[in-house]
């Protein structure tokens, strides 16, 4: 892990990402999107796979997402929202949420919507990786649990699409200011995760016996 | 809104925004146990700093504040139907206040309540009658990435050369803690419950988390076996959130079960560092919160 972060504003330039490495820590900037379960499977399914027509809604959603997604990042998070009397949103928890469950689904979102990155906890698998190199794009990894803390990064919701999946599932724009993460899977393949299973497999046969 | 909702709401409260203190001290121990500058380290103390936020804020310490587990011990002259509907509304109403994330979701229609009330299994419910005239209401917040990792051993396992004895359970338990690396937001804490059958051995796995950390098993041999786990378990070099470093799993807890002949259970519960914990107890018409 390096000293000083670096920090980092969306849209990212290629060059930027490049420059990174697993053990990195950042602060990012800038405006990110929301997305989990439920989003992936939709992006996915409409727009990647086709496999499910989109209705008008769903493109309408999509031309908005486009935009901020391209250089851009998105966030595995379902937070915890407060709506505001003026019907303004104010985020009260927002910790990272498990990222392998995208796994399926990931690798090729990063490179249909040339996403520079994205966040969340735990690491993800070999074809994110791959995707990562092409694209090129990293991992961050934020700290699971630290809702309050990463909440207060969050300055501004921009907007919401598809607050039909419920709270969690939605899709959030927000702008965030020095949000802390740590790149754990980089651009040039090497993931911290893929180095901790290797040892940590070792380490558990020793200790099977 | 009755006094009991009032009470109820502010032990959801209390659960969701504040760690319980023998928590908090194991995250600080740990902390110190890991070297000076590591990831490690500097992982424990954000989590350490977002509990002491979100205690100060009242607001969740995690966003994902998972299935409301309520345990209560209830004195004979209640009715379990009533403490039901009580709880029901201060779960609704936690939710509107924002302490708790609506988190019940249809399973075939994909639809979130808006409330965190499901189905009769949400949230989830365990009621004890007892002789004496206390209520004792304790919560367990449970999210959904460390119960994603749970899981559950027949043995014996051709895999894991694990047989049917406490050498076998221990097999088991680091294989759990070894499968979920950081996914269950480590450090984590280990209820294991031996024999059973599926549903009771999983459910009793999680009631051991009732006991506050630092409790061992009333036998010296499953006492040593649980503090040899958590130790071993440490050794994997998983660390906090799977990015390295020696705490891994901040304790074990073992308990058993009858089990059938054929049957031989060993099922692992994996609970997150964010370990929300509070009881409510109604004694002598006063509330008591710990």
């Amino acid at each position: 892990m390096t000293e000083a972060a670096v920090s980092l504003t969306t849209p990212i330039a290629d060059a930027a990402i490049l420059s990174l490495h697993s053990g990195d820590s950042v602060l990012l900037n800038g405006v990110i999107v929301t997305a989990r379960d439920r989003a992936h499977q939709w992006l996915y399914e409409r727009f990647i796979r086709q496999s499910v027509a989109p209705t008008l809604d769903d493109l309408i959603v999509y031309d908005a997402l486009k935009p901020y997604l391209n250089n851009g990042l998105i966030y595995h998070c379902g937070p915890i929202v407060a709506e505001l009397p003026d019907g303004s949103y104010q985020f009260i928890a927002a910790g990272p949420t498990t990222s392998i469950r995208e796994e399926p689904y990931q690798a090729e979102i990063i490179q249909h919507f040339n996403l520079k990155g994205v966040i969340g906890k735990g690491g993800m698998g070999t074809a994110t990786l791959q995707a990562c190199a092409q694209t090129p794009a990293v991992y961050f990894h934020a700290v699971g649990g630290a809702a309050a803390l990463i909440a207060q990064s969050v300055i501004e919701v921009l907007d919401v699409y598809k607050l039909e999946f419920g709270m969690p599932e939605a899709m959030w724009v927000i702008r965030v200011e020095n949000f802390p993460a740590v790149v754990t899977m980089d651009a040039h393949n090497r993931s911290l995760h893929e180095q901790i299973l290797t040892r940590s497999k070792w380490n558990l046969e020793n200790l099977l016996g | 809104m009755s006094d009991l909702q009032a009470q109820l709401l502010e032990l959801i409260r209390l659960t969701a925004t504040s760690l319980p203190p023998d928590v908090e001290t194991a995250l600080q121990d740990a902390a110190e146990w890991e070297d000076e500058a590591s990831t490690a380290r500097n992982v424990l103390q954000t989590m350490l700093r977002n509990a002491a936020i979100a205690r100060a804020n009242s607001t969740p310490i995690c966003q994902d504040t998972g299935t409301p587990i309520f345990y209560v011990e209830y004195p004979q002259s209640y009715s379990t139907l009533e403490l039901k509907a009580i709880i029901r509304a201060a779960v609704s109403e936690a939710t509107e206040k924002n302490y708790l994330r609506p988190n019940a979701v249809d399973s075939l229609t994909g639809r979130n309540s808006g409330d965190n009330l499901g189905d009769a299994y949400f949230p989830e419910f365990h009621f004890e009658e007892h002789t004496g005239s206390d209520l004792r209401i304790t919560l367990l917040l449970k999210g959904g990435g460390c119960e994603n990792v749970g899981c559950q051993y027949a043995l014996p396992d051709a895999r894991l050369k694990a047989d049917r004895d406490l050498e076998g359970v221990r097999k088991a338990a680091l294989d759990a803690v070894f499968q979920a690396q950081g996914r269950g937001c480590a450090p984590g804490f280990l209820g294991i419950a031996i024999g059973g059958d599926r549903s009771t051995s999983f459910a009793a796995s999680k009631e051991v988390f009732l006991e506050k950390i630092g409790e061992h098993h009333i036998d010296p041999e499953i006492a040593t076996l649980e503090a040899r786990i958590t130790r071993e378990a440490n050794q994997l070099d998983i660390g906090p959130m799977g990015m390295g470093g020696h705490t891994t799993v901040l304790g074990t807890r073992i308990t058993q079960l009858h089990r059938l002949p054929a049957s031989y259970f060993v099922s692992v519960s994996y609970m997150c560092w964010a370990f929300r914990r509070r009881s409510l107890t109604l004694a002598y018409g006063k509330a008591i919160y710990d």
